[in-house]
């Protein structure tokens, strides 16, 4: 009841904000609107890739490593030279909405424009008005590191016309106001089909397995469905909420990139909204992932697993696997862990792995790495045994499968 | 020629558990804080990973947490005649270093002080007249009592997540828990320990003998629990790997465990690493400090100045800091002037071990703190006239190991190595077991800290120098405590029993504790002690001192708890008072 309460307070606050934001549109200089952009940058995530760590805000300059080569972030603060302060507020608009610069070239997708098209008019503005805010910083960024042929930016016109839909968020009308903000919110600022979703041979988002799991820079981005063996089908709407405010719930704690997000991001945005995103995923009903058998726990890989989970795993994990809510990541029952792609769990055992530390839950606690101990048959026996005990089932893990991560990505 | 830093608000010497809880509490005012550690960062994955923490030749051999003699060592001898030497390994106390301090390998064992502790001298005095004491102990009260602390006490348990039962629950005496204790505002935050067979054979003897045996307060945690500043830790394996240890997965209180992940968020807080103090700065008067000066790991000299100092040190390192900064007068056992070094005190260890032919005890499986103890000998809770001494001990099952290299009890008459001991070894590992009497140590005139005359550290500074040895009272004490333990022993039915009272001298190759206490006492008369009742200097108003060196003598208990709980008294102080008017908190 009291949280309802809550709620309702919150939603008719953030009503009044965006009322707000309608009346004074065109006042840039409005706390309002500047207040509404900032959390709405938050909410976008702008700084993940647009801030070097302890780096000036928002001044680029952070490589973004692409199946495609390395492109550098580029500099949002108002530096008039350096920076888009010399950009008219239709320009910015243009860059989220369809992919082009101020100068009319084309933007390359590791800027999320194929998810950012639909954020309307009105929150790109409140951006725009927050960023030319911060400081301006004179950093001037060589974007362009591509390898040719990709080194020319007209390629993207082809690339678009293959992959890219412009237009703003249209709201399903069959579902709830709640439902809607939290499609917007996914599909647009959010844009977290960029990581979760499989893509294509040319690095565009499989729209007909949107948020079905991907791997990236050395870890998976898992299953954002309600899947109930590899996604969220055992997380409850208060779950969903909880990691992405906290970075922790019964289930788990954040770690690798989904960290920064929760930390720069998720952990600044409001309840409501938080609320409205758990809702739409809840209700992500694709396909269920093909039916995998469990392996039998007698093989030779499982007994040899069980005994390095009982000697190296148990003290945290448990021997049941459950661990312990907010500290020890559950294992029984984990969808990631269960994926067809063991790829998150190699890393994390090889490399370890710090969990997210926020204001909520500041333990941050941390799972330590097991390269110099374990090799590689080891570590996928430990792995197929956590994959296929409890009630998980996936497919088992091969030496070779943990092999070609022991250097990458640590 | 040190080069000057930005001011800060506060500096805090060593970021332990004293160091962690202040500079928290301090970043919470809003205050610009730095912590300066001699010893390296550290923290659980990677610098206790369960894979290799329990690594008993690395940690309890090798001693590869603690503080080495290359780095700063202390000079020992029995009494003034002697000359001392420097500890060049350390065996009977294992000073910490890094960060986290000695609470990175304690063993979570978490007693508070009996209310007849804080006021010592007067009760005994009172009841059985100044006569029955020794003429040269110098045991003194401490300027608080019991019911000062007791919020303190409290708020660091629960900072903790202290497993254990109470006794006495706001006056009223349990039917569990220690009855001798003090009262206690609420219960433990989390239920005791589960017991391995030792303690509860033990407690069946106890009670059979007409005792109310209890539970071992534990650090080491029975649930999952999240403490007041939102840190989660874990539930206890049982690994019998704590101390001297790191605790890989999160399960005892420490620093790091309790309020590190906290504090390391501050924007307004700052660690600086493998940084060592050399002094504390004072102005031209003598009477102000205007910050510290430390050396980096490069050898790069730094002044660091700031409004407040901390001294958050292991407490022979307060002490001897004091001693190098010029604060305060320096004790003379000739005149018995002077404060710093005055009342150092340890503890007074004995066991009793008990060999078994039908019992398996698998004592491997332990906590740090896991146990069942009694506290009818401890304290004045028993009448100490037909016995000609004063203090005691609480005693107990509270076996934290059965590790393999140092924890291997054969009967007496066993060859010390060979064939013999190896078939006695391999006969009694894991059918003998110890009791252990954990008894106070009184201070006396001719006990105390001071500077070498000869022995120089690294940086061209005197070592401290330990003049300390087991008086009679002790002894006395240890053997009534060891033959009180030998009657337990007894009840609880073993083939052997051998009993090993503390005997004198002091033999500084023999484990007995980490507990050294004193050097920097609190009280209430500047003459007799160097810091008040809030641990402020008397001499230099911008000095906190803060730690077991505070203990104008030591009881029968661990000393943790009660450095905690005196952490969050001389906080409260410091921000309700001291930093509202910076001064003298009490008038000299």
């Amino acid at each position: 009841m009291r949280r309802s309460l809550v709620t309702n307070t919150l939603s008719i606050a953030i009503l009044a904000l965006s009322t707000c934001g309608y009346a004074v549109a065109d006042d840039k200089q409005s706390f309002e609107q500047i207040e509404r952009g900032r959390y709405l940058a938050a909410a976008g995530d702008c700084a993940a890739c647009h801030t070097v760590p302890g780096g000036a805000p928002f001044a680029g300059g952070l490589p973004l490593v692409t199946p495609f080569g390395t492109i550098v972030s580029t500099n949002i603060t108002p530096d008039p030279k350096t920076g888009i302060g010399a950009w008219s507020d239709d320009a910015f608009v243009d860059a989220l909405h369809k992919g082009v610069r101020a100068d009319g070239s084309q933007l390359y997708p590791a800027m999320p424009y194929p998810s950012y098209t639909k954020v309307t008019r009105d929150d790109a503005l409140a951006i725009r008005a927050y960023l030319q805010t911060v400081t301006p910083v004179d950093h001037d960024v060589v974007a362009d590191q591509l390898p040719f042929p990709l080194s020319i930016r007209k390629d993207m016109a082809v690339w678009n016309m293959l992959n890219f839909t412009e237009g703003f968020f249209q709201p399903t009308t069959s579902k709830s106001a709640e439902w809607n903000r939290g499609a917007y919110l996914v599909q647009g600022l959010g844009h977290c089909g960029t990581c979760h979703t499989p893509k294509s041979a040319l690095g565009a988002e499989k729209a007909d397995v949107a948020l079905k799991g991907s791997e990236i820079e050395s870890w998976l981005a898992p299953d954002l469905t309600d899947d109930k063996r590899t996604g969220l089908g055992n997380w409850t709407s208060d779950d969903i909420e909880s990691y992405l405010k906290t970075g922790s719930n019964q289930h788990g704690i954040a770690s690798g990139p989904m960290s920064e997000v929760i930390r720069f991001s998720t952990s600044a945005m409001s309840d409501p909204d938080l609320k409205a995103i758990a809702v739409y995923l809840k209700d992500l009903k694709t396909a269920p992932s093909p039916a995998v058998t469990a392996q039998a726990a007698s093989t030779a890989q499982m007994t040899a697993g069980a005994a390095i989970y009982k000697d190296s795993c148990a003290a945290c994990h448990r021997d049941d696997g459950h661990g312990v809510p907010h500290l020890f990541p559950r294992l029984a029952g984990n969808g990631a862990l269960q994926a067809s792609e063991a790829v998150s769990a190699v890393h994390i055992v090889l490399h370890g792995s710090q969990g997210v530390g926020t204001k909520a839950a500041p333990t941050a606690p941390a799972m330590p790495a097991f390269d110099w101990v374990l090799n590689d048959a080891q570590v996928a026996a430990v792995l197929t045994y956590v994959r296929n005990t409890w009630g998980n089932a996936a497919a088992p893990v091969s030496a070779g499968d943990v092999g070609k991560y022991r250097t990458a990505g640590k | 020629m040190a080069r000057k830093l930005p001011r800060k608000d506060v500096v805090i010497i060593g970021l332990g558990w004293t160091g962690s809880i202040l500079a928290n509490d301090l970043t919470d005012e809003g205050l610009e804080v730095v912590a300066i550690e001699r010893g390296p960062w550290r923290d659980t994955a990677t610098d206790f990973a369960p894979k290799y923490a329990a690594d008993e030749l690395r940690y309890a051999v090798r001693l590869d947490l603690f503080l080495q003699p290359a780095q700063e060592t202390f000079t020992l001898r029995h009494n003034e005649s002697e000359e001392a030497r420097p500890i060049r390994q350390f065996a009977s106390f294992l000073p910490g270093t890094g960060v986290g301090g000695a609470g990175v390998h304690w063993n979570g064992q978490t007693w508070r002080f009996h209310p007849d502790d804080f006021v010592l001298k007067t009760h005994l005095t009172e009841r059985y007249g100044a006569k029955f004491l020794p003429p040269n102990m110098t045991i003194q009260d401490w300027g608080v009592t019991y019911e000062d602390l007791e919020p303190h006490y409290d708020k660091f348990e629960y900072l903790c997540g202290t497993s254990g039962e109470a006794g006495n629950l706001r006056g009223t005496i349990q039917k569990t828990g220690n009855p001798f204790e003090g009262a206690r505002s609420r219960d433990y935050p989390t239920p005791p320990q589960k017991l391995n067979y030792g303690p509860s054979l033990f407690a069946t003897a106890a009670r059979e003998l007409g005792h109310q045996p209890f539970h071992q307060p534990s650090s080491n945690l029975s649930q999952p629990y999240t403490n007041p500043y939102g840190v989660t830790l874990g539930e206890c394996t049982f690994c019998g790997y704590c101390e001297r240890f790191g605790c890989g997965n999160y399960s005892k209180a420490s620093a790091q465990t309790t309020i590190l992940p906290v504090l390391m968020r501050k924007s307004n807080f700052e660690a600086r690493t493998e940084c060592e103090v050399m002094k504390i700065n004072l102005d031209s008067t003598g009477k102000k400090a205007t910050g510290v000066t430390y050396i980096d790991a490069s050898g790069e000299e730094w002044e660091q100045p700031a409004d407040l100092v901390l001294t958050c040190a292991f407490m022979l390192d307060n002490a001897r800091l004091m001693m190098l900064s010029g604060i305060g007068k320096i004790y003379d056992p000739k005149t018995r002037e002077g404060v710093i070094g005055k009342n150092f005190s340890y503890q007074t260890m004995s066991s009793v071990q008990m060999f078994f032919d039908d019992k398996i005890f698998n004592a491997f499986m332990a906590s740090g703190a896991q146990g069942m103890c009694v506290d009818d000998f401890n304290g004045d809770n028993f009448d100490h006239a037909p016995h000609g001494f004063v203090g005691g001990g609480y005693l107990g099952m509270v076996q934290t190991n059965a590790r393999p290299i140092e924890t291997i009890y054969v009967p007496p008459g066993t060859p010390s190595w060979g064939a013999g001991w190896k078939k006695a070894a391999k006969v009694n590992y894991n059918s003998a077991i110890q009791l252990t009497g954990h008894g106070s140590s009184y201070s006396y005139d001719d006990v105390f800290l001071d500077l070498d005359p000869t022995y120089k550290d690294r940086f061209g500074r005197p070592l401290m120098r330990i003049t300390f040895d087991l008086k009679e009272n002790e002894l006395k004490m240890s053997a009534f405590l060891t033959d009180r333990m030998a009657e337990f022993a007894k009840a609880m039915n073993p083939r052997q029993i051998a009993k090993l009272p503390r005997k004198g001298p002091y033999d500084v190759t023999q484990y007995q504790t980490t507990h050294v206490c004193g050097g920097v006492i609190m009280g209430t008369n500047p003459t007799t002690s160097a810091v008040n009742r809030y641990l402020q200097s008397w001499d230099v108003s911008n000095v906190f001192v803060v730690g077991a060196s505070a203990f104008p003598q030591n009881a029968g208990y661990n000393p943790t708890d009660t450095v905690g709980a005196l952490t969050y008294w001389a906080s409260k102080a410091i921000r309700e008072q001291y930093l509202k008017a910076p001064g003298p908190l009490v008038q000299a």
